[in-house]
């Protein structure tokens, strides 16, 4: 027999085996040994999804809409295989930034925006107090039938007065209890409670486990097994539709509104972001959390449709609501375990919802709502306060109470309305607001932190007016001519076909008018004005999250502060000796033995506001580190350019591996071709760096004999005839050297007036040679011609190929031993070409040098020899000259042995003939 | 007593002008057309100033003043030209241990001042 006693006693037994559990898992936490450090107990706490809504509701939505109620599970299915790349930035983003909750997540994106924290928090609350009324309705249903075993009755409805004397105000109280208890117990900067954790992951045992064992029981004691109900139900008229895909299971639009919702549920849900991102131990524990979580889901709704077709078929003549067949198949076998079972399947199902969503909800209200607006408040002098963690806690413990209160009211006024179903569906459309701010957030910088706040307002306003006030209006708590008529008897404005949408259910109708607000105001806002410093910081921070894995706002602060002020602030929300212990933590991480030696320096700062952050948000944090910390503030050009700097070196570093990439593939000619440019860019410095060389040096002369022509008026005539020939030597020799280096720059650029001329290459040879000889009777270099008795003419530029003659022969003399030179020049040709051989015996070229000698102001034997007079352009003028005219210049030599100059030109046979 | 000077330098124009703005400041000048040349002067006279220039054929302005540093002999001071002129020359050259630089073209009257400063004994001291 079951009896009210052994109900309740057995109920507060398992809240007790909880109340252990957790206690375990804290002090093993204490202790270093973490119980929640596994990929299995992640899964487990991820499945909190599966409230009293999976547990009973499905059931309830099966009975009369076939497998439609699948769409809710398949939603995080396909969200878990996004995962590995969405969840994990979240997870990698809020670890880094100390990030506690899914407002924070938002308001610290944007610029750690106060207004957008309070903002996401008030829909967040509003939105899911229909979700905590849906579990306060499950419970108080489910213990209101099974106190009445062995009979099946339906609890009478509106029965109770509000508060005193309804059993669903106690059982809310007694949560908010419980949550007070389970979350609240002491502050904790980083907010992560394992016990909580390991507790909740225990629940999600028990309700699998629970519901499983009513599924086999209904299915192989009830009935004889899932093919014996399924051919049962075909065969009934009535229940054919449900088993039949396509029939009554929805139309498509409502498919797959359910699944977008779910999807964004599983990941913005207050308490899916505390146990996937907050309470997360290990990122890697994705990896099985991704095939194992749906694995989970898959499980726990082998036995829905079985449960939902053999509670039709067994209570044929009604009477009982199919949301609570789980519990009132059982009770009607007479099997008290199995009913107590499921009671207690159902009871952890909603209770587990509740303590981790309460906890999340209060904590965004403490940190982003409350606490940035008591902080302001002047008269309250809170920033005076020596300790304020007990503040926070009383804030937090306040929270829990006053979300339950309102979950409790919503389920008063509005509850009896709709399925369990329903209500939840409501809520998730409520988090589904939070996905284009979350989402563009994480991939898009461009996303403002007005931008977001616009679309957030407009689609919650949306949601507020298309479903929650509907609610209300259905329960006869608003005038029913709101929904039918509109508001002021618009009919544009009618809530469920809103401006004349038709067609649509009311979650599909809310889903579509609000993320077209939404996600339109979001991009177009955002698109209307560049991010401003801290907008950009943030959301380099976000968005590279993969990419620059040790993420620190360091770079972007520049201030001043004391490490004394630093220590008492965080003291007054941490507590002083907790404050104390993990400076010395950090002082020691830094090889600092004492605290007081810590430079207060960006990365000390940064450490104090993220161990704010934990205990009261990122907004918050940032407003207390500003109050005693004097900040520089960075101009939107500065981070501009830091983020632009990074962001180049970034692109450069991409940018290199393309081209290694591409130079591996590439043939050796590329590879040459980049290797010729890198020495080419080095001569052109070279050639810069020789030309002002070249150039001071006559200069010095220059300028120094003047001013001792001009100091000194009384020198010698012969000694001042002296310094003037050298002053107008020096003048020649620079005029020489700027007259080839514009000669070279000419050649080089193809602006040479080319004159073409018939002429006999003898001649030009005799003509240089006479040039010379004065040079090389000088010298002492004897020369000696070879040509043949008749040479076919050239058509080209005879200056120019003088120009070359003169350079080869002048070369030679000057590398000629003086007074043992010879010089041999011999001219030849073949059918096409004529060619010219200066020869010398002097000191040679070396293979190196011989590679670079015709570079400009390559002279060799600078350091060897005695340097050689000359501008060093003479070989490189040369060679263009000879290039340029179709020919080709080249030397060979033999260190000490002489050198060979050689150059052909192409004859133009058809022209002399 | 008039002190001696070493000037290497490589330029015949330039070494033939700072001969004569030295001798006619009465200066007692050596002159050494590389750098081989002018360590040999060097061990040989004691110059009390060496007018270095620092582009110098067979041993370079920077190794000539640096071994004039690493020797045991008297040291003297030392003056580098540079007709460069590049920022990172002079920090080269000083590194090696010149004590004053110039860079080409210089104005005679400069010149002489700092020839002047450096051989006061207030400023070798």
């Amino acid at each position: 027999m079951l009896t009210g006693g052994i109900i309740v006693v057995a109920s507060f037994a398992y809240v007790g085996l909880l109340f252990a559990i957790a206690a375990y898992g804290d002090k093993r936490a204490d202790a270093g040994r973490s119980l929640i450090a596994n990929p299995y107990i992640y899964v487990l706490s991820l499945a909190v999804y599966c409230t009293s809504w999976t547990f009973y509701g499905s059931v309830g939505r099966a009975a009369t809409g076939g497998i439609g109620f699948l769409a809710i599970y398949i939603g995080p299915t396909l969200m878990a295989a996004l995962w590995w790349y969405l969840l994990l930035k979240m997870i990698r983003v809020s670890k880094a930034n100390r990030i506690t909750s899914i407002a924070d997540f938002v308001a610290s994106r944007y610029g750690k925006s106060q207004l957008l924290g309070g903002l996401v928090t008030i829909i967040a609350v509003i939105g899911i107090i229909p979700y905590i009324a849906l579990q306060l309705k499950a419970i108080s249903i489910s213990f209101s039938i099974i106190l009445q075993y062995p009979s099946v009755a339906m609890p009478p409805r509106h029965g109770a007065p509000l508060f005193i004397g309804d059993n669903t105000f106690y059982i809310a109280m007694l949560l908010a209890a419980f949550t007070i208890l389970f979350g609240t117990r002491h502050l904790d900067a980083t907010e992560r409670h394992e016990g909580l954790v390991a507790a909740i992951a225990f629940e999600s045992v028990v309700k699998l486990v629970a519901f499983v064992a009513v599924g086999v029981f209904v299915t192989y004691f009830m009935y004889d097994g899932f093919a014996d109900i399924f051919q049962r139900a075909a065969e009934n008229p009535q229940l054919h539709a449900l088993v039949a895909v396509g029939g009554e299971s929805g139309s498509y639009t409502a498919w797959g509104t359910l699944i977008v919702l779910s999807m964004f549920a599983i990941l913005f849900l207050p308490r899916q972001f505390q146990v996937a991102v907050v309470e997360n131990v290990d990122e890697r524990h994705l990896n099985k959390a991704i095939w194992l979580f749906p694995l989970y889901l898959f499980a726990i709704n082998i036995f829905v449709l079985p449960i939902a077709l053999g509670g039709l078929m067994h209570f044929a003549n009604g009477g009982v609501d199919a949301d609570t067949f789980v519990l009132t198949l059982p009770i009607s076998e007479q099997q008290a375990s199995i009913a107590l079972l499921a009671f207690i399947g159902g009871l952890s199902a909603a209770t587990g919802m509740v303590i981790v969503e309460t906890i999340a909800l209060s904590t965004m209200v403490c940190n982003d709502l409350l606490m940035p607006v008591l902080l302001r408040l002047r008269w309250l002098r809170l920033t005076e306060r020596r300790d304020l963690s007990r503040l926070l806690l009383g804030i937090r413990r306040g929270a829990i109470v006053v979300i339950m209160m309102l979950g409790y009211l919503y389920f008063y006024l509005a509850g009896e309305a709709y399925a369990l179903v329903a209500i939840g569906l409501i809520s998730f459309s409520a988090v589904a607001q939070f996905a284009p701010a979350i989402i563009g957030g994480l991939f898009w910088k461009g996303g403002t932190r007005l931008g977001a706040i616009c679309g957030l307002s407009a689609g919650f306003l949306i949601w507020l007016y298309t479903l929650l006030l509907p609610s209300f209006a259905k329960s006869g708590w608003l005038p029913i001519t709101f929904l039918s008529q509109g508001i002021l008897g618009i009919d544009l404005l009618k809530p469920q076909q809103l401006f004349g949408l038709q067609g649509l259910d009311d979650i599909s109708h809310c889903l579509f008018w609000s993320m077209f607000a939404n996600i339109g105001l979001y991009v177009a806002i955002s698109l209307l004005r560049r991010p401003d410093a801290a907008e950009h910081t943030q959301a380099a921070l976000f968005v590279d999250a993969s990419t620059r894995m040790p993420v620190t706002g360091s770079r972007f602060w520049r201030g001043s502060a004391s490490m004394h002020d630093l220590l008492a602030l965080v003291g007054r929300f941490l507590g002083p000796a907790r404050a104390q212990e993990t400076f010395d933590a950090y002082a020691r991480q830094r090889g600092i033995n004492d605290v007081n030696l810590l430079p207060p320096d960006a990365d000390t700062v940064h450490h104090a506001e993220s161990l704010l952050t934990g205990a009261i948000g990122s907004a918050s944090a940032r407003v207390m580190i500003a109050s005693v910390v004097d900040e520089e503030p960075l101009g939107i050009g500065e981070v501009m350019h830091i983020i632009d700097e990074a962001t180049q070196a970034l692109a450069y570093s991409k940018q290199l591996e393309q081209q290694s990439r591409e130079l591996e593939a590439a043939t050796n000619d590329l590879r040459n071709a980049n290797l010729r440019l890198r020495e080419l860019d080095q001569l052109k410095d070279d050639f810069i760096s020789t030309v002002t060389h070249e150039l001071r040096t006559p200069l010095t002369s220059i300028r120094a004999f003047s001013e001792i022509l001009r100091d000194n008026p009384q020198l010698p005539q012969a000694q001042r005839d002296n310094f003037l020939a050298i002053v107008i030597r020096e003048s020649e020799r620079l005029t020489r050297l700027i007259n080839q280096v514009l000669d070279l720059a000419k050649v080089e650029s193809g602006n040479t007036q080319w004159q073409e001329i018939e002429f006999d290459m003898r001649d030009v040879i005799d003509e240089s040679i006479n040039a010379v000889s004065q040079l090389y009777a000088d010298s002492g270099v004897k020369l000696q011609t070879e040509m043949p008795q008749h040479a076919p003419d050239l058509v080209a530029d005879r200056d120019r190929v003088m120009q070359v003659m003169l350079n080869l022969l002048s070369n030679a003399a000057k590398f000629c031993v003086p007074g043992e030179g010879r010089v041999y020049v011999t001219l030849s040709h073949a059918a096409t070409t004529l060619r010219v051989d200066v020869t010398d015996n002097g000191v040679g070229i070396s293979v190196e040098d011989q590679a670079v000698i015709f570079d400009k102001f390559r002279q060799v034997g600078d350091t060897l020899t005695q340097k050689p007079k000359g501008s060093g352009l003479g070989l490189a003028i040369s060679r263009q000259i000879i290039d340029h005219l179709g020919g080709r210049l080249w030397v060979v030599s033999t260190p000490g042995k002489g050198a060979t100059f050689s150059f052909t030109l192409p004859v133009r046979g058809t022209q002399t003939a | 007593m008039s002190s001696t000077i070493l000037v290497a330098e490589d330029d015949p124009s330039i070494l033939i002008s700072i001969e004569f703005l030295l001798r006619n400041a009465g200066y007692h000048v050596l002159t050494a057309d590389d750098g081989v040349r002018a360590w040999h002067a060097f061990e040989t006279q004691q110059p009390a100033l060496v007018v270095l220039d620092i582009m110098l054929p067979t041993l370079d302005g920077l190794a000539l003043c640096r071994r004039i540093r690493e020797s045991r002999r008297q040291q003297p001071k030392v003056l580098m030209l540079s007709a460069r002129g590049l920022e990172a020359d002079i920090e080269k050259g000083l590194q090696q241990g010149a004590d004053a630089y110039l860079r080409k073209p210089f104005g005679t009257h400069e010149f002489l001042q700092t020839v002047a400063r450096l051989l006061t004994p207030l400023h070798s001291q």
